[in-house]
């Protein structure tokens, strides 16, 4: 049986002021999965790491990490997270190795043996050559990986990334996403939280949707996209002369080359492609227009809102 | 306790330190040189003895001291600050590092730094006083007690900090009048009665008394209740600290 990574039963939060960030949360994420929490901005997704990290102070409910409450040994708990924040949160002015090395010590780890650790973490997160750079002159996708390194240093059990790409260009972007593979797939559990729903969809195997402090949706990516009735597509065209009539689709032309279609779950872009051919129009190129979980969030965020 | 916790911020308190010594060190060493100069020679030269004691004689102990409190104070309000505005304090909360780890690394990198300025000080004091040593066991005890206390005061101020106004606040309103008004440039037995009795109420006064009492055997009060009223302090001060820390006030949100 699958050991419980994270536990969490009515998990509630109210700030002093009176702000209800979390209302009754419930959920379970499974040793090694790569999990994302998605939500608005205030949704309650740091909110949530707060608590599991040591934070946040919660209000009321039962969390427990690796079968640990935290409420009893957290610091026992903390022992097997690594986590790296949304925001940079280290000493401008210490130098990347000394960063890296002094969170060790926070976990126990000598200093001695936390150096031995450093350089295969620096180096696959390309901060080796900078390990004697203060950190203020470092890039902001180097700041980054430089809080991955100092997540990773005690070799924790679960990951919580908070936010972890935000700001980051592309290419670092899948450079991180390939390495947060690599580290689910040699055992790591992680739990993501993202504004970039491709960013989960990409990685993840399970994902929960938060809306105002409370678990709207929890389930596999993959059930999840296969839960949507249609999927739009742009189509870049050539060959449209006059008007153009596809019966069994929905579609809205944007200009004479670019069409725009919706393909329902019934229907297949075999089907949609072969009714353009009958018409003599020749399909350059096709994209979907949204991925598919972020027409599924953008959905179930309005359904309840309504 | 997790002892490398303790010693990892132990370490990272004393490089900050020395790698900016020019702002930690060198400033009060340089200060009380100057209060040397001009209170010990200039003044001091036409002040007579006080319980036997030249002037200048009389107020090492009290510079020394005057140099420890606020260097060991400073040091902890102003680096537990700094780890507050840059959120890196997040980085042994999310650790398994215990309050008490925690607590003992700031205390004790203040301590250093305290101890360290006072010792600068005495050394630059020789140049203008041939030192006399009563007894040491009593100059040490005091020392690091003294500094020890107002490493966890300044531990309290970081806590409860919100701006870096509030870092200022105690030291220049409460802890600078306490210091000067502490016995460091007189004794208080050549005050009228009244200003005595306002001046036992002055903590300080003990401090500075006891310290002095090491090197040359003289106190303003007895050196047994300077050593209680220290000892007092430093199990008082430090169980608020342990409180603060348990609740995760100004920590946790």
């Amino acid at each position: 049986m699958t050991k419980k990574a994270i536990e969490i039963i009515g998990l509630k939060k109210t700030y002093k002021g009176g702000t209800q960030a979390l209302k009754k949360v419930d959920l379970i994420i499974e040793e090694g999965d790569f999990f994302a929490l998605l939500g608005a901005n205030g949704a309650g997704k740091t909110t949530i790491i707060g608590i599991l990290t040591g934070i946040v102070l919660k209000t009321e409910g039962h969390v427990k990490i690796f079968d640990i409450d935290i409420e009893k040994d957290h610091n026992e708990a903390k022992k097997l997270v690594g986590v790296v924040p949304q925001e940079f949160n280290f000493n401008i002015f210490e130098k990347v190795q000394d960063i890296v090395i002094q969170q060790a010590g926070y976990f126990g780890i000598s200093r001695k043996e936390a150096k031995k650790k450093l350089e295969p973490i620096l180096k696959i997160l390309d901060l080796w050559e900078k390990r004697d750079t203060q950190a203020m002159k470092l890039s902001g996708g180097m700041k980054r990986r430089l809080m991955i390194a100092r997540a990773l240093i005690h070799g924790p059990k679960l990951l919580i990334l908070d936010e972890p790409t935000a700001g980051v260009d592309v290419e670092l972007r899948h450079s991180m996403w390939n390495y947060l593979r690599k580290i689910n797939q040699e055992g790591t559990t992680i739990l993501l939280t993202t504004h970039y729903i491709e960013e989960a969809e990409a990685l993840c195997k399970n994902v929960a949707i938060i809306k105002s402090g409370k678990i709207i949706k929890c389930a596999p990516v993959r059930e999840l996209t296969q839960s949507l009735d249609s999927q739009s597509y742009t189509i870049e065209i050539s060959g449209l002369n006059g008007n153009l009539e596809l019966k069994e689709f929905e579609y809205s032309l944007i200009d004479s080359e670019t069409l725009e279609v919706v393909v329902k779950k019934h229907q297949s872009i075999n089907e949609l492609i072969k009714a353009l051919d009958t018409l003599n129009i020749t399909v350059n190129d096709l994209t979907p227009k949204e991925n598919k979980l972020e027409r599924l969030f953008l959905n179930l965020v309005t359904e309840s809102k309504n | 306790m997790n002892f490398t916790a303790f010693y990892t911020i132990v370490r990272k308190e004393v490089t900050r330190f020395l790698r900016i010594w020019s702002q930690t060190l060198l400033p009060p060493v340089i200060t009380q040189s100057l209060y040397f100069i001009i209170f010990g020679t200039f003044i001091g030269s036409q002040i007579s003895d006080i319980q036997g004691v030249s002037y200048m004689a009389f107020i090492i102990p009290g510079l020394v001291m005057m140099g420890v409190i606020n260097s060991a104070f400073m040091n902890v309000v102003s680096s537990f600050y700094s780890t507050k505005f840059m959120k890196n304090y997040e980085e042994f909360m999310v650790s398994p590092a215990s309050n008490q780890a925690i607590i003992f690394g700031y205390v004790i990198g203040g301590m250093l730094r305290g101890l360290l300025v006072g010792l600068l000080i005495f050394a630059v004091s020789i140049f203008f006083e041939q030192p006399e040593i009563a007894n040491f066991g009593i100059i040490l005890l005091f020392i690091i007690l003294t500094s020890f206390v107002f490493a966890l005061g300044g531990l309290i101020n970081g806590i409860f900090a919100k701006n870096w106004d509030d870092i200022s606040i105690f030291p220049t309103f409460v802890l600078t009048p306490l210091i000067y008004l502490g016995g460091v440039f007189y004794s208080i037995k050549d005050l009228p009665e009244v200003w005595q009795t306002v001046s036992k109420f002055n903590p300080i006064l003990y401090m500075v008394d006891g310290f002095r009492y090491g090197f040359y055997g003289i106190s303003d009060v007895p050196v047994l209740y300077s050593f209680g009223l220290l000892a007092g302090l430093t199990i008082l001060l430090f169980g608020i600290n342990i409180y603060l820390m348990r609740k995760g006030i100004g920590l946790k949100n």
